[in-house]
């Protein structure tokens, strides 16, 4: 039946059955990963965040919490320029990270 | 069955089944070439470009001399080894059909002639071919020393690594370390019993004879020799030896004019695959090896891509700066090959950008497009906006907001596809505006502008060549200081796209500039090549620091660079103040 409105999903995330699966895979192939401390100069400097709504930090806010499908349609709006791996002050391989996701994405079933 | 009826069977099944497996490859590597590829060899088959092959063969296959200008007593272990036994296969030849008076016979006859000819004989030219053989192989035999030497101690050769060898190679190697020794014995011990050879051969046999019963070590000797040359033969096509035909190959295939494409993989890739010697000369040209990153060199991406057994970790690990490709002397496409390897492994997840949107272009006669890393460095920015103010320039710059980046960093990870979509769309508002130039002051970007985007009418210039003709058609003054400059090459602007004047000449409009040892195509790469995923932050650091020590040795007041990328890279070590060329220009306008 059509109200004409509706309810928003629900946006509780149960850490129980978090998809871990891409995130270990990225953290394997980059170490470097794990000194991120969300500053957010890689999402302050991005190309590609200036054209549309993407946002680095968000991605990896979405990784750690294993939102696949949200992580799907971000990582695509990454262009690999490589600013954000050169302003970080923690010295975060971003590109690596960016390529490991995608390649994750595609062999996700494999992976898990 | 005499011992003459059968020891030259292991010799001769190993011809056989190297031939064999030769022709076979090259015939399915001919198969698997691209309809236009195989049209462009038919098209080009009786012309100046097989001779021109024939030249090169001989020249590189033979004499060596790109090898030469590398490293000379690795150039002269080359040379001596394989034209030395190429020449011992044809004096070989004449000598036998002199003796036998046909140039048919069956070919066992020429290659173990000395054990054949025991008398000593008197045909034509007998003591000038026994004199000649001699040397020759004297002359094989001091590569194989070098050889042997240098497998111990690398590092007199000027080499700092080596490669690594598998199984198979270690086969092959013995048997072709045994081949000539063996050959020595064989024909001194032949000369010491029968006075075959020439007064060399026969007096040093005739030492021999003082200490051994040689005629009983004749037969033992031959057929060892006869088992190492099929040995080498039968693992050859198995090991790097394989080189040896693949190269020849490979040079007439590449004079047809068949080349790598990187969208279009094909048998050509294995065609040079296969004619790396692994000489290990990339390995030494490698900046990589400073960091401690030492199983990603041009050598081991080919051999793991022969082997099936490629890694992202090590194809992903390249700053593609393109300094072993200048010093491969086999002269293989290493850096596109890379790319043609990482668009393969990378192909299942280009993204589409379908956020793009089409921007809208204003009508100008020049267009700035700064990119992704002039963004970055904004001093550069502000120094090119002063140029053009000064130079007068009805310019619009097109990514002075927003815009997509140029493609070319989504390319060096192999995303040619995901690159596309950016191209077009960049390209569109490019030919929208109308303008005649386009000037970057990137070179990653100028890379991808000139090579990938279909820009008919524009003139797409780097800064540099855009500054120097200003300087050259006086729109700009400018006034010489009393500085001293080193000028770095990028990798993209250098090697990549062939620009090594132009800047220096702007260079020298404004300060001095001191030559140094590693310049032009032998130039470092800064560390920060957008071309390396894994490198680490701290490996990079140790690269740019290596870097700015040597520039520092010069004693500069400034590092000069034209890209933004290198500038930020060689900043951060802090040890000299480093400039743009753009920058250095507006500070000495007048």
């Amino acid at each position: 039946m059509d109200f004409g409105f509706s309810t928003i999903d629900t946006r509780v995330i149960e850490i129980d059955k978090f998809d871990t699966t891409i995130l270990k895979y990225v953290l394997q192939h980059e170490k470097s990963m794990l000194v991120c401390m969300s500053c957010g100069g890689c999402t302050a400097t991005c190309s590609a965040g200036n054209l549309t709504d993407f946002n680095v930090r968000r991605m990896q806010m979405m990784l750690r919490r294993g939102e696949v499908k949200n992580l799907q349609t971000e990582i695509d709006k990454c262009m690999l320029c490589g600013k954000c791996m050169l302003v970080c002050p923690r010295g975060v391989n971003l590109r690596n990270v960016a390529m490991l996701i995608k390649k994750a994405l595609v062999n996700h079933k494999d992976l898990k | 069955m005499e011992f003459s009826d059968w020891f030259y069977i292991p010799f001769l099944i190993g011809t056989i089944y190297l031939f064999g497996v030769v022709i076979y490859r090259f015939v399915k590597w001919f198969l698997g070439l691209s309809k236009i590829d195989k049209i462009r060899v038919r098209k080009n088959f009786f012309t100046k470009h097989t001779l021109d092959s024939i030249w090169e063969s001989v020249r590189e296959g033979l004499l060596h001399f790109k090898m030469f200008k590398v490293n000379r007593l690795l150039g002269y272990m080359h040379m001596s080894l394989a034209f030395g036994w190429f020449l011992l296969i044809v004096v070989g030849h004449f000598e036998a059909s002199s003796y036998f008076g046909t140039m048919f016979f069956p070919f066992q006859k020429s290659v173990f002639f000395r054990f054949y000819v025991t008398e000593n004989a008197d045909f034509p030219g007998h003591t000038f071919y026994a004199w000649a053989m001699e040397l020759l192989l004297m002359f094989v035999l001091s590569g194989v020393f070098l050889a042997y030497f240098k497998r111990f101690r690398s590092k007199s050769f000027g080499m700092k690594k080596t490669t690594r060898m598998k199984s198979g190679d270690h086969i092959a190697l013995t048997a072709l370390w045994l081949i000539f020794p063996l050959r020595f014995l064989c024909e001194t011990f032949t000369a010491g019993v029968y006075q075959n050879g020439s007064p060399f051969f026969n007096s040093i046999g005739a030492f021999f004879n003082e200490y051994l019963y040689l005629e009983d070590c004749l037969k033992p000797l031959w057929l060892a020799y006869s088992l190492a040359l099929g040995t080498f033969f039968v693992a050859m096509p198995y090991t790097r030896y394989m080189h040896i035909p693949a190269e020849i190959n490979l040079i007439f295939l590449r004079n047809w004019g068949v080349q790598l494409k990187e969208r279009r993989i094909n048998t050509f890739t294995l065609a040079e695959v296969y004619s790396c010697s692994r000489c290990g000369v990339c390995i030494d040209a490698c900046q990589l090896n400073l960091a401690g990153i030492k199983n990603s060199q041009s050598v081991y991406v080919l051999k793991n891509i022969r082997n099936k057994t490629l890694s992202d970790e090590v194809l992903f690990n390249c700053l593609l700066c393109g300094k072993c490709q200048e010093v491969c002397p086999v002269g293989i496409d290493v850096n596109r090959l890379r790319i043609t390897q990482r668009i393969e492994t990378t192909k299942q997840y280009n993204s589409s950008y379908d956020y793009l949107q089409t921007g809208v272009a204003k009508k100008a006669d020049t267009i700035y497009f700064a990119g992704c890393m002039t963004h970055l460095t904004p001093s550069i920015k502000k120094a090119m906006l002063k140029i053009f103010n000064a130079a007068g320039e009805n310019l619009w710059f097109m990514d002075e907001n927003k815009a997509p980046c140029c493609g070319r960093p989504l390319m060096l990870a192999g995303q040619f596809d995901a690159a596309e979509k950016l191209i077009s769309n960049n390209q569109k508002l490019i030919l929208d505006s109308g303008a005649k130039t386009l000037i970057v002051s990137c070179p990653i970007c100028y890379k991808v502008f000139k090579e990938d985007y279909m820009l008919p009418n524009v003139k797409i210039r780097h800064h540099s060549e855009y500054i120097l003709d200003l300087i050259k058609s006086g729109k700009i003054s400018l006034s010489h200081s009393d500085k001293k400059a080193v000028y770095h090459d990028p990798c993209e602007l250098g090697r990549g796209s062939g620009i090594y004047e132009e800047p220096r000449e702007v260079i020298k409009e404004v300060m001095s500039l001191i030559p140094m040892a590693q310049e032009r195509e032998k130039a470092q790469c800064c560390g920060g090549s957008l071309a390396n995923m894994k490198i680490s932050m701290e490996e990079r650091d140790i690269l740019s620091s290596q870097v700015m020590q040597e520039f520092s040795t010069y004693e500069p007041d400034y590092v000069v660079t034209a890209c933004p990328l290198c500038k930020k890279t060689f900043a951060k070590t802090n040890a000299l103040p480093v400039k743009d060329l753009a920058e250095i220009v507006v500070e000495n306008m007048e």
